[in-house]
């Protein structure tokens, strides 16, 4: 079950908490994985650490530029895609009415625009061959919303309507189209929240624990296989039960 | 019959699965076909390819009969 062998896949981000163990989960089912991120020794560590089968391919997501040419460039480096992981995200958090136009567009640009534009070259791409998966890596305050988080929810929240749309399009030729939402994740992304914070969550939480990166590996295994293949336009919550949708 | 003209044909009658004989120049993909947008715009990529050629956004919405792609092609191609 969950083989990936002779698979492509690329991963956005994948120099963060995340995208590191997406990558490696993808890597270890026998996919050929392109890591993308904005710091390249990180990502050569990554890539020297998992051995044959990756590809290293440094992109910073809010160049319009850059995001055009990365699915090229991975099909250049390992032949047709099967598989993109919008995975890549950033926070500028801020209370709603104090929150700024650059860290708004930011926001927006780089985990909901290049999403877009990742996801149109790579669809381009599978609908040919009649097989591909898209998934991108949503949150749950994506659904729920959250305090100091306009942006970035607004962003998450665009994810999933825009994977629900082209899920649409794109499901008669074999291409499915899926988000991951995770909840709270132990990542360098939650370690800024304080012990208080992070206290509260946990009252929410009914697994009584953050959830891991290998959590959401394995949701990305599951929706990257062909045993996934009848699931598409989803959203699969993996958040230790604070929110059941 | 060009040879554009019958390349054109075959990749329709390929791509829409539709008897070659109904892939006449007057038959429009959507209306007579059997193709939604998505095939359209699927054609016009095996075009590209097949052309060698690149058809630009504006041009291909104008493509809309067998007819309209070979007098393209026959235009444009390679």
């Amino acid at each position: 079950m969950f083989d990936l062998s002779g698979k492509t896949a690329l991963v956005t981000g994948a120099t963060g908490g995340l995208g590191n163990a997406i990558a490696r989960a993808l890597h270890r089912q026998g996919a050929t994985v392109a890591l993308s991120g904005t710091r390249r020794e990180v990502l050569d560590a990554l890539a020297a650490e998992l051995g044959e089968r990756t590809v290293v391919l440094p992109c910073n997501l809010a160049s319009s530029e850059e995001v055009e040419a990365l699915v090229p460039s991975a099909e250049e480096a390992f032949g047709p895609l099967d598989i993109l992981v919008n995975n890549a995200g950033i926070t500028r958090d801020g209370l709603f009415i104090r929150l700024k136009d650059e860290d708004w567009d930011t926001v927006i640009a780089v985990n909901l625009t290049s999403a877009f534009r990742l996801s149109r070259a790579a669809a381009k791409s599978m609908m040919r061959r009649r097989t591909g998966r898209i998934i991108g890596i949503t949150s749950v305050v994506g659904v729920t919303g959250n305090a100091g988080q306009g942006n970035y929810a607004a962003a998450k929240a665009g994810m999933i309507g825009m994977s629900k749309a082209l899920a649409k399009e794109v499901a008669a030729r074999g291409v499915t189209v899926n988000c991951i939402a995770p909840g709270f994740i132990a990542t360098p992304m939650t370690d800024v929240l304080n012990d208080k914070q992070k206290d509260a969550i946990l009252g929410a939480v009914p697994a009584n624990r953050l959830g891991t990166p290998e959590d959401i590996a394995a949701a990305t295994v599951y929706l990257a296989s062909d045993e996934a293949a009848y699931v598409t336009g989803q959203t699969l919550h993996v958040n230790g039960g604070m929110a059941m949708i | 019959m060009s040879d554009i003209a019958d390349r054109v044909k075959k990749i329709v009658a390929e791509h829409l699965g539709v008897e070659a004989d109904k892939v006449t120049e007057n038959a429009s993909f959507i209306d007579d076909l059997g193709a939604d947008s998505l095939d359209t715009v699927e054609l016009v990529m095996a075009f590209e390819e097949a052309f060698n050629c690149e058809i630009p956004d504006d041009a291909a919405e104008t493509i809309l009969t067998v007819g309209d792609a070979i007098k393209f092609l026959e235009k444009n191609a390679a």
